[in-house]
């Protein structure tokens, strides 16, 4: 008898030791485009999970257990994105999922995370993500209607109704240009006329020329990515076409201004707080937010803050406070939490989640911007 | 056992045993995922075997073929109501006939002019995938409806583990098939020597017309599983990246072997998945072994095996 017990007492000691190992770590997904096309997007957004995930476990960890990051890199391909929910899936047992670098990716990947029954935050742009909803689909960045709408806004501001677009035919251009064209009626916005040009195009004065030969075109309107709309910024100026010019968030980076030169005097878009962190009013509630993490990202990488890195901030935020609202990983239950979320302050916005928004910012997540002299300063 | 060793057969059936044996070691649904891409990508590359290791021509477009099977199964139940599998059919009709209108003026020319003529027409059908928004998505890409046949809908990764790895085998015993009939026979003719196989009277153009067509046929059945198996489809899958990594599961398992593409299908799927331990240094190993490869296995993995294991 007192043999059965040993062993007894011996079984326990172990399953307790299984179990206890078991529970010590959580794993969290991340499939991320960390190399190829996209790794402008996905590199911060590693680093931003990586460092945060570590600053949380040494401050003890999620519901008293450590999260343990598991990123693999898609290479912006979505075929290897899919493979790679699977496993995070099937093999690691993750809890949820920060990632999805391109909306290709994030939308092969989506499938595979429903049929699961595990939360996905997805750091993709396009509203395709979340319209129609989807129960186990949220996502962080702003849409790209979004931006169309807080242009458009400003344009209203200004008393400007009819404008002329500009858009490259790259997937960035292309997508907000639709977004644009289908948000303007509704705005009280006309497009008098429409040009594009290729991602690798050098010289956009003819399409400029055209627009500046449009009568009663009272603004023009660049939805673009990369180089272009810095050529077209100082093409604009060339042509010495006086009508406000707005640009996207896609050029919300130094490097535009840079680009651009002085051409880029007076050009407005829409960008996330982040971008002006240090400008912001001290009442803003995210200026200590997008400060803290501004000054983290720099320290630790070295390298200049970029919104995207934000993005993949705000998305492990909101899970992280929503498994501990949820008291558990339990995907159910997290799932209700996050779409849950009110409140929360990021570096994109200020983000309050429902049963039919699973993004949860609204027009003020955007600040308008106008460049002057070199540097950002915040349109009032 | 050296009669069935030399079979014409044998790697067809070493093959399926390995078929119906994998299962029982297969831990999850993540494993019958990559075995499948391992199928599929085998498909194609025993497609484009028979035309560079027989007719010794190289494609560097063949994944617009992929291309066009995997956007026919996307865009024919979206847009035109067409069941999925007249899709697939279609995809692959479409295919024959595109490759019949590309290869009839290039392959009468002696050279590599196939090779330049399909590495322009790899790089457009990518293009006109990403710009046709309406039909196709654009280049976020477009959702695949499952794979229906009398009402019932396939789905889940073991399924498709069988339905890949069956369509493999018929089209390895077909290309075995093939290699051991007269035209197989003209085929290498023409790779050994183009002048000899013409003095024997072979239509050389003929030959290597039908081999391309084959071929690209293979590839858009393969670009058709492949569209089912994910779902989703964005342009890359025609890209020309894919195109290369086509030719490199060729070379790497043997050019002319048919149980060679599916090691260099199952070699270049699988690398990065198990390399993913190394992270920032994935594709520097990837890069190093593919070139170990083709130092020390100069003629693919399995030739130079069969021959080792021949003089053993």
């Amino acid at each position: 008898m007192p043999a059965y017990a040993n062993i007894g007492a011996v079984i326990a000691v172990l399953l307790a030791i299984g179990a206890g190992q078991a529970c010590a770590q959580v794993k969290l997904g991340a499939v991320l485009s960390v190399t190829g096309p996209a790794s402008f997007l996905g590199d911060p957004e590693k680093k931003t999970l990586e460092m945060y995930v570590d600053d949380i476990n040494a401050k003890g960890g999620v519901n008293g257990q450590k999260l343990q990051l598991v990123v693999y890199d898609d290479g912006a391909d979505a075929n290897a994105a899919r493979t790679f929910a699977t496993r995070l899936v099937e093999e690691d047992k993750v809890v949820a999922m920060v990632g999805g670098t391109t909306t290709g990716a994030t939308l092969a990947m989506m499938p595979v995370f429903e049929e699961a029954q595990i939360p996905l935050i997805s750091l993709a742009g396009a509203v395709q993500i979340i319209e129609p909803v989807r129960k186990w689909v949220f996502k962080t960045p702003h849409t790209d209607r979004m931006a169309c709408q807080k242009i458009f806004a400003d344009l209203k501001q200004r008393n400007l109704t009819t404008i002329a677009l500009i858009s490259g035919t790259d997937a960035f251009g292309k997508s907000m240009r639709d977004q644009c064209v289908a948000v303007a009626p509704q705005a009280g916005i006309s497009i008098a006329h429409e040009e594009s040009y290729g991602p690798r195009d050098s010289d956009m004065t003819p399409q400029l020329t055209n627009i500046k030969g449009k009568a009663g075109v009272q603004a023009v309107v660049n939805p673009g990515f990369g180089q272009g709309p810095a050529i077209v910024t100082r093409n604009y100026r060339q042509l010495g076409i006086a009508l406000p010019l707005y640009q996207s968030h896609g050029v919300a980076s130094k490097q535009f201004i840079e680009l651009a030169g002085p051409a880029a005097d007076g050009v407005r878009l829409p960008a996330a707080a982040l971008l002006v962190a240090e400008k912001l009013a001290d009442n803003d509630a995210q200026k200590p937010v997008v400060v803290a993490y501004t000054q983290t990202y720099q320290q630790k990488t070295g390298q200049p803050v970029s919104t995207f890195g934000g993005h993949a901030y705000d998305g492990l935020m909101i899970f992280v406070e929503a498994a501990k609202r949820a008291g558990s990983f339990d995907g159910a239950k997290v799932r209700d939490e996050i779409e849950k979320t009110k409140n929360f302050v990021g570096t994109g916005g200020i983000v309050n989640m429902s049963p039919n928004d699973h993004l949860g910012l609204d027009l003020s997540a955007f600040r308008m911007l106008e460049i002057k002299a070199g540097g950002w300063t915040l349109v009032q | 056992m050296r009669g069935l060793l030399n079979h014409r057969l044998f790697p067809a059936l070493a093959m399926s045993a390995v078929i119906v044996l994998l299962p029982l070691v297969l831990p999850s649904a993540y494993y019958y995922r990559v075995a499948a891409l391992v199928f599929v990508f085998a498909l194609a590359a025993v497609g484009l075997n028979l035309l560079m290791g027989f007719a010794g021509q190289v494609s560097l477009g063949h994944a617009g073929f992929m291309g066009i099977g995997a956007y026919a199964v996307a865009i024919g139940p979206t847009h035109l109501n067409l069941p999925s599998w007249l899709a697939f059919v279609g995809g692959a009709g479409l295919s024959a006939l595109v490759a019949f209108a590309v290869g009839r003026p290039i392959l009468r020319l002696k050279g590599h002019y196939l090779a330049v003529a399909t590495l322009g027409f790899g790089l457009l059908l990518a293009i006109a995938f990403s710009n046709e928004a309406r039909f196709t998505g654009g280049p976020d890409g477009m959702a695949v409806s499952r794979f229906a046949v009398f009402g019932l809908s396939v789905r889940g990764a073991q399924a498709w583990y069988w339905i890949t790895a069956a369509s493999f085998l018929i089209g390895a015993v077909l290309a075995l098939n093939l290699i051991e009939s007269p035209t197989g026979r003209a085929l290498r003719a023409i790779h050994d020597s183009e002048v000899a196989a013409r003095v024997l009277g072979v239509d050389i153009a003929r030959m290597k017309l039908a081999v391309f067509v084959v071929s690209a046929v293979y590839a858009s059945v393969a670009g058709s599983y492949f569209a089912f198996l994910n779902g989703h489809i964005t342009p890359d899958v025609s890209g020309f990246l894919r195109s290369i990594e086509l030719v490199a599961m060729v070379v790497l398992g043997g050019l002319g072997s048919v149980a060679g593409s599916l090691v260099g299908a199952a070699l270049l799927v699988m690398l990065p998945q198990t390399l993913t331990s190394l992270h920032d240094y994935e594709h520097m190993a990837l890069g190093l072994i593919i070139m170990a490869v083709m130092i020390f296995l100069r003629a693919g993995i399995v030739p130079t095996l069969a021959r080792a294991l021949g003089r053993a």
